[in-house]
């Protein structure tokens, strides 16, 4: 049951196939038993119970709230949860319960979702392992799965299988991992500059990033308000369009949302694509790009121009600016969004008291990690008053091009853009730990972070397996606010493309029972 | 915290002086003419920079001097400017805050429709340009009192800019010696309210009300000297003064100091002052000595602030969303300059008295109130509503609402006196009882204390008789040639009558008797 979709689990509900609580029980003895992967920070059991309690009473009485209603499901641990401990994985905010949701867990809770728990990621956000959390690492659940193993055992004898298991990706690995793990059916994750598409390659789930305006960011603990966007992770493309369309539309509560109504919407399955035009840009065939995706990469190409598609090279000639301008931009609001963090209000205070000052700098250095004060102090450079047109105007305009960019691109008659997600496949984590946070950032978003100065929607799609057996996502990027067109392209490449089911069971060999039907989580993706 | 700001900026008014050589500095007054008219000095020289206030002596180089004000007004709204929280003077510490108020991470400012509007109408009333397209940056800096670390303003583009406000202001000790002038105002954005820090020094804490900050109107000034045909000086501001008393005597002191300062070869800090009131005087302050570097940042969360006018409205826009400024226009009240004008056209006022109709909050309604019932000439309700009823509220300290006397009592006792029912004096005793024992009308304390004047001219007529007859001595001073003799007979029968006869009568009669 566990190994099903968000759609076929909703359909066996409502069947009665399976009671809401036996759907959250089961969910939350496999949370249990996948608890070193790391992936959940909090786990809310009695408040998912409750929830379940609740769907079960509207189950019976036939009063059923949709197509969530009982579907458990996880938030990454930086959107605000009334109640629920909330802690960006930081010093700074253990121990710190929201008295509010935020817009898009309220959403999910009004459409009697069963919230199982707060998921793992890096400080704030800021990262691309979801390595860098007061609370370690997460592992990822393909480093566990029978694929991997069995490809590792052929090649390396002897060696400490344990200790060489594979970073998720981030920064919303914990999201990732919760769902590539069967633990829940959809998660919550956040991007701002890939860190829902990145985890989601990196562990073969579907990671969509919406048009930045359509779904809510009130109540999302920001990295970087002009970019993050609430991020939906879901184990197939249907499913991340159910989410989205319960998720999307305007909050008078952030300024930035679009006026226009969204409509609920269910994705046609696309026979046709000869109408089609994907764009493959240039730009993105990077040295550092692995063969292995490379090579996925123009497979994909060639299947959309095999099944009729007009497939085209086009140039983004701004893209090798980009990483550059992010940074910039992304210290500069995190130096500004990170000055509230004081210890006044909420979260740690130091035990210093000499001055207000004291209190403030012993509060700040003992909250923050590494990175997270590397990323403010490079931010307030790029804002002094000597170096705000130097700096920060510069990125501002470079944005602006960037932007553009995909603008003529798409006004040139390209639908959709087919890229990489990420450079490789997932390394293992003592591999991924000899470069810093910083290094490691611009290599992970060199895909992805492009998107979210333009505010367009993308999604990373799982389309293979690696020669070591490890999945690989390719990203589909749309046009402003055409989050359904660009879904639509993905179910079609999705079916396609029949990425395999990861198989756990060899691990969790005493919840086989979870399992109980490999075939049907299988078929399930078609 | 959080609550809406109005800021206005008033740049470049200039006072000129003369500068003092040789000796006498210290302890100097100020020169006279110039800022010594208390607030209405401090722009009164506005847009004429080179005008001296005092001739320098010889030997004596000219002093100008630049001030420029950052005015903090707080806007009448019922809810704060970025959040859904309740503005209310008198609430209980951090009662009326939001999360949003308080920061808490997630939070999202949503702009107030209602403070956006007062802006525009600010600026229309001022003679602004009101900009169509307006942005909100974050200004940075580490304060308790400011939970976010920074606070949202306008500083690149502001909703307007390029107005000026039309004053008069004495040019000499009479009301009547009044000259208009001009002062620009530079630019006029919204800004989010701190919140309050209470310090307690004796347990070295610090707390902290995020309801908002104290104080309706705050103002910053900046100000600075040279000679001139020289370039500026180098400014000071001068923060957080909240009474146009204290501002102008904090310009006063400080134009001063940076003269005295340079002429003793010193030299000007560009630094933050605060204005100690007990001691009349600027003195640095020491928290903010460090030189600031806000590190301004474009407010991510909030789109441009856009608006329309008739002409560019867009076609189907709901009008929850929009914000028209000629629909603004139509609904600004008559502003003062045009009111004014009309006292003086419509009754023959004098300018001056035009003024101090508008200068007190309702006592322009309690005017056209008391107008509209009363027979009585503008001109005697004028005098009677500034002299006597304004009068008796500044004694007592009240608002014009507060008042005892309401426009329909004075203006029945104004009627009386129009009638000669009563005398002026009478008039002035019956408004003390009225102001007294509310609910009595005027004729019936009339009637009550007896103070009509008596209309039975065959009594007065007597009653003259006989004092002449009593006074010999006095009529024989009369009939000598001695003017001020009839004075005194006059007083004695007003005596006699209890005040109730009037003079220009009795004077009549007993002249009429004198002669016979």
């Amino acid at each position: 049951m566990l190994g099903r979709t968000l759609r076929e689990v909703s359909a066996a509900l409502k069947q009665g196939q399976v009671s809401p609580t036996e759907l959250c029980q089961r969910c939350l003895s496999l949370i249990k038993k996948t608890k070193f992967l790391n992936a959940y920070i909090t786990v809310s059991e009695e408040v998912a119970l409750k929830q379940a309690e609740e769907s079960e009473k509207r189950y019976k009485k036939g009063l059923s709230l949709g197509d969530l209603d009982g579907i458990p499901v996880a938030v990454k641990d930086n959107f605000s949860t009334a109640g629920i401990e909330t802690t960006c994985a930081s010093n700074m905010l253990k121990g710190y319960v929201p008295p509010y949701n935020a817009t898009v867990v309220q959403k999910l809770l009004d459409q009697g979702a069963l919230l199982m728990g707060k998921t793992n990621l890096d400080e704030f956000a800021m990262g691309s392992g979801s390595t860098d959390g007061i609370f370690g690492p997460v592992k990822n659940p393909w480093s566990y799965s029978k694929q991997y193993r069995e490809k590792r055992k052929q090649k390396s004898h002897g060696e400490n299988e344990d200790s060489d298991w594979l970073i998720t990706g981030g920064s919303s690995g914990g999201s990732a991992a919760a769902v590539s793990a069967f633990t829940c059916f959809a998660a919550l994750g956040s991007d701002t500059g890939g860190s829902t598409r990145n985890p989601a390659a990196h562990c073969g789930v579907v990671g969509l990033k919406p048009s930045y305006g359509l779904v809510s960011r009130h109540g999302l603990i920001p990295l970087v308000n002009s970019m993050d966007v609430p991020g939906i992770l879901t184990r197939c493309v249907d499913d991340a369009a159910i989410v989205l369309g319960i998720l999307a539309g305007h909050d008078p509560k952030d300024s930035t949302t679009i006026q226009d109504p969204v409509k609920p919407f269910t994705l046609p399955s696309l026979t046709d694509v000869s109408k089609l035009c994907i764009g493959i840009p240039k730009e993105y065939l990077t040295p550092e790009l692995s063969s292995e995706v490379r090579s996925l990469w123009s497979k994909a190409a060639n299947l959309f121009e095999s099944e009729g598609a007009k497939v085209i090279e086009v140039s983004l000639p701004h893209t090798s600016y980009s990483i550059v301008c992010y940074h910039v931009l992304c210290t500069s609001e995190v130096a500004s969004n990170m000055a509230r963090f004081d210890g006044l209000e909420y979260g740690h205070r130091c035990d210093t008291d000499v001055s207000t000052e004291a209190m403030y700098a012993a509060t700040r250095r003992e909250g923050f990690n590494d990175v997270v004060r590397e990323r403010i102090l490079s931010g307030n450079f790029f804002l002094l008053k000597e170096n705000y047109e130097n700096y920060f105007v510069k990125a501002q305009k470079v944005r602006r091009l960037i932007a553009r960019d995909f603008v003529n691109v798409f006004n040139s008659g390209v639908d959709v853009l087919l890229t990489p997600t990420t450079l490789s496949e997932a390394v293992p984590h003592t591999e991924f730990i000899r470069e810093d946070n910083r290094t490691r950032s611009a290599q992970d978003d060199i895909f992805t972070q492009a998107v979210n100065m333009a505010g367009l929607p993308a999604v990373s799609v799982p389309m293979a397996l690696s020669s070591q057996r490890l999945p690989i996502g390719l990203q589909f990027i749309g046009r402003a606010f055409c989050d359904q067109q660009l879904l639509t392209v993905a179910k079609w490449f999705e079916k396609r493309v029949q990425f395999p089911v990861i198989q756990l069971q060899e691990l969790m060999d005493d919840c086989s029972s979870i399992f109980e039907n490999e075939k049907l989580a299988s078929v399930s993706l078609k | 915290m959080a609550t809406p700001m109005l800021r206005w900026c008033c740049p470049g008014r200039r006072w000129i002086f003369a500068g003092i050589g040789g000796g006498s500095r210290h302890g100097r007054g100020v020169p006279t003419g110039s800022t010594s008219s208390g607030k209405k000095g401090q722009s009164s020289v506005a847009q004429q920079p080179l005008i001296t206030a005092q001739k320098p002596r010889k030997g004596e180089r000219e002093w100008a001097a630049v001030v420029g004000l950052e005015i903090h007004a707080q806007i009448a709204s019922n809810s704060k400017l970025f959040s859904g929280s309740q503005v209310d003077f008198a609430a209980p510490p951090n009662s009326l805050v939001s999360f949003f108020d308080a920061s808490l991470p997630g939070t999202l400012p949503v702009l107030n429709r209602r403070c956006v509007e007062a802006a525009v109408m600010t600026g229309l009333a001022l003679d602004c340009h009101i900009n169509r397209k307006s942005l909100f940056d974050r200004k940075h800096y580490f304060y308790a009192d400011l939970p976010a670390g920074y606070q949202i303003t306008q500083q690149r583009l502001p909703i307007a800019v390029n107005g000026s406000l039309a004053y008069s202001v004495c040019v000499g000790k009479r009301w009547s010696q009044m000259v208009t002038r001009t002062v620009g105002v530079k630019q006029i954005q919204l800004e989010q309210d701190s919140g309050k820090s209470l310090h307690d020094n004796l347990r070295s804490q610090t707390l902290i009300d995020l309801n908002r900050a104290e104080g309706q109107l705050r103002v910053d000034a900046n100000i600075s000297v040279h000679h001139p045909g020289e370039p500026l000086g180098v400014r000071t501001e001068v923060k957080n003064l909240n009474s146009a008393r204290f501002l102008a005597k904090a310009i006063d002191y400080e134009i001063q100091r940076q003269i005295s300062e340079l002429e003793n070869g010193g030299k000007i800090l560009n630094e933050t002052r605060s204005f100690d009131y007990k001691l009349g005087c600027t003195v640095p302050m020491r928290d903010k000595e460090g030189k600031q570097d806000y590190r301004f940042m474009p407010e991510p969360n909030l789109p441009p602030l856009l608006l329309y006018d008739s002409g560019s409205l867009p076609t189907g826009a709901d009008p929850q969303q929009v914000i028209d400024i000629d629909q603004l226009r139509e609904r600004l009240p008559e502003l003062p300059r045009v009111t004014r004008e009309k006292l003086v056209r419509q009754y023959g006022m004098l300018p001056e008295h035009s003024f101090a109709l508008l200068n007190e909050v309702g006592l322009l309604e309690f005017f056209q109130n008391v107008i509209k019932e009363t027979r009585a000439e503008p001109k005697k309700v004028t005098s009677w509503v500034l002299n006597t009823f304004l009068g008796f509220l500044k004694q007592q300290n009240l608002a014009v609402s507060e008042s005892p006397v309401t426009p329909s009592a004075l203006a029945e006792l104004l009627d009386l006196l129009d009638r000669k029912a009563i005398s002026s004096s009478a008039a002035k005793q019956v408004f003390e009882e009225l102001w007294r024992s509310k609910g009595k009308t005027p004729a019936q304390m009339v009637a009550e204390k007896k103070l009509e004047l008596m209309q039975d001219a065959e009594a007065l007529e007597q009653l003259c008789r006989s004092m002449l007859e009593a006074h010999p001595q006095v009529v024989t001073d009369v009939k000598k040639g001695n003017p001020r003799a009839i004075n005194k007979l006059i007083g004695l029968v007003r005596r006699a009558t209890l005040g109730r006869a009037d003079p220009t009568v009795i004077k009549e009669v007993l002249e009429r008797q004198l002669s016979s």
